[in-house]
């Protein structure tokens, strides 16, 4: 099959084209604009000057809420990595026992994932200054509750959405197993931490992965939340990017230096782990 | 005499397991009930008065607070012309999946049976694209868009097509791979040429790979609020998630009722979509948790 569709240049265009020419329009161009203008000052497309390396310079030595965005992230990813996992994976042990109801409520808890971050931002906003409120306080009142309130909104959005993955896995463990570990003497205790655990390793390894990135890109809920308020203490990197970009005149530069960071960023966080998962399947 | 004390009979055991799976079935409808409320809590209040809302989301609409289904009216008939931007949602969404899935399941299918260094480039760069975050390319984007006028509901299927080809053509060739090409070979022999034996073999094997790709696209663009928000021309041109957040930042009072109405119109058709295509749903999210 591959020698005909090869041979004739018609199939060259009907296959490979129509896809490869948007990739190039939607990814490969603005990808290698991006990089070009991140070493560059500009205000519009038509005045760009070279300049070297001093957005670079300036996004690690003269930008406070940078470096303010990024642990704000980080120690964000960090924690909601930890709570959204453990969380998800004692709901999905729970739910493969098969007691009444567990259908109904596993569709309950993935069902969050069907709205888009706006909308969650939005409807937890609502909800949060609706009890500070008896406290004389707002969301934004001060940057710990941003940090809390985006944690619970995450928290209550990715639990169902992991439960579905560490179900499926917890799902593929077979049976005899732990029956024949009971059989030996195992209690449930070290079934689940000498058999299940080590079992559904892929699923634990992919579940943090996702969560992680998640909560490095996070963008939307971070704005309809809390908009990066008060004082930008609860502004993470995805919305500082952003802010640099369109909410200060002549720091697009800036703007893009940091989106190349951010992009390094996320990058590593990919690759190791890939290295890491393919570390353990060699085992 | 401690070993008799410590193996349960099979009854004793059934009976424990009884009675706490239903202790897990009432505490899990508890925590049901909570993890339902902020979504009852938009219904709630989509019935009042926008003053009542920001104040106390808690209490139930009563004579003095509720304004029946005005909200509603005004999210589909003021200024914040909700009907129209559900409509580009749907144009957007609706063709840009169509897009993605006719045009990648093509593109994959003849980078998995071709094999030279520019399919191995293409393919190795789709990869690539999964990993860089939007904001890195977002501003550049948005410029190229505008210049190519790429900045309508109808003309922005072919930039999600190029943001969103790397996800589909990782899916569809991780299929391909495993698909032995006899039955395509077999085909040929029969005097099928590439294209019908594309959209009349190849194509209906891979349905279940189309249903998964097609439901994580649509969740993607469906709820995508910064692609569009940066790319489509603003003024005219509005999606649920932008018109949602636009109408919280304007000047003056917010308009908390209408857009209570609004999620709600945007929330009910798809829960019930999801009560229908639940099973598939959840198929596509386990295929699209390798992708990372």
């Amino acid at each position: 099959m591959g020698k005909t569709l090869q041979k004739n240049p018609l199939y060259l265009c009907m296959f490979l084209l129509p896809t490869a020419a948007a990739f190039l329009i939607g990814f490969v161009i603005p990808f290698g604009i991006g990089i070009y203008l991140s070493f560059c000052k500009f205000k519009t497309m038509n005045n760009i000057k070279l300049i070297g390396i001093d957005n670079y310079v300036q996004v690690f030595s003269g930008d406070q809420v940078f470096g303010q965005s990024f642990w704000f992230t980080a120690l964000f990813a960090i924690v909601s990595t930890i709570a959204i996992n453990v969380i998800a994976f004692m709901v999905a042990v729970l739910l493969t026992r098969n007691f009444a109801g567990t259908n109904v409520f596993r569709t309950v808890f993935f069902m969050p994932n069907l709205m888009g971050g706006i909308l969650l931002g939005t409807i937890w906003k609502i909800l949060f200054n609706g009890i500070l409120t008896n406290f004389k306080q707002t969301l934004t009142s001060n940057g710990t509750y941003g940090f809390v309130g985006l944690l619970i909104l995450m928290i209550w959005q990715q639990v169902g959405y992991m439960m579905i993955i560490y179900v499926a896995g917890l799902q593929g463990v077979s049976d005899d197993i732990k029956e024949a570990a009971r059989i030996d003497g195992a209690n449930d205790k070290q079934i689940l931490f000498k058999i299940t655990i080590p079992l559904v390793m892929p699923s634990i390894s992919m579940c943090t992965f996702l969560t992680i990135t998640n909560g490095f890109k996070l963008f939307d809920q971070n704005l309809s939340l809390t908009g990066g308020e008060p004082m930008h203490n609860t502004e993470m990197l995805a919305l500082n990017i952003y802010n640099t970009f369109y909410g200060r005149v002549g720091y697009m530069g800036v703007g893009q230096a940091k989106a190349v960071v951010f992009f390094l960023l996320v990058g590593a966080i990919a690759i190791l782990q890939l290295k890491l998962t393919q570390s353990k399947e060699a085992d | 005499m401690e070993n008799t004390n410590k193996i349960k009979t099979a009854d004793e055991i059934k009976i424990k397991r009884k009675t706490s799976d239903i202790v897990f079935t009432v505490v899990f409808s508890i925590i049901s009930v909570f993890w339902m409320y902020p979504l009852v809590m938009v219904l709630i209040n989509s019935f009042k008065n926008k003053n009542y809302i920001f104040q106390n989301p808690f209490a139930l609409p009563d004579e003095k607070t509720t304004v029946y289904g005005d909200n509603y009216v005004q999210a589909v008939t003021t200024k914040m012309d909700f009907m129209s931007a559900l409509m580009n949602s749907v144009i957007i969404t609706v063709f840009s999946v169509a897009l993605i899935l006719l045009c990648t399941s093509m593109c994959a299918y003849y980078v998995s049976r071709v094999k030279t260094w520019y399919t191995a480039i293409f393919y190795y760069l789709c990869l690539f694209s999964m990993i860089v975050p939007f904001q890195m390319i977002m501003f550049p984007l948005s410029k190229v868009t505008d210049v190519l006028q790429l900045n309508t509901p109808f003309r922005i299927p072919l930039v999600y097509l190029g943001f969103g080809a790397g996800t589909a053509m990782f899916m569809f060739s991780n299929f391909l791979k495993s698909l032995p090409p006899d039955i395509e070979e077999a085909a040929m022999i029969d005097g099928c040429g590439p294209v019908r034996t594309f959209f009349l073999i190849v194509l209906p094997i891979m349905k279940p790979t189309i249903i998964s790709v097609g439901i994580l696209e649509t969740m993607w663009i469906w709820n995508d609020y910064l692609l569009p928000y940066l790319v489509l021309k603003i003024r005219y041109y509005k999606t649920v998630p932008i018109v949602i957040q636009y109408f919280q930042s304007g000047y003056g009072r917010v308009e908390w009722g209408a857009i209570m109405a609004s999620m709600v119109i945007t929330i009910v058709p798809i829960v019930i979509l999801y009560l229908f295509l639940q099973k598939y749903i959840i198929k596509g999210v386990l295929s699209g948790a390798v992708k990372g």
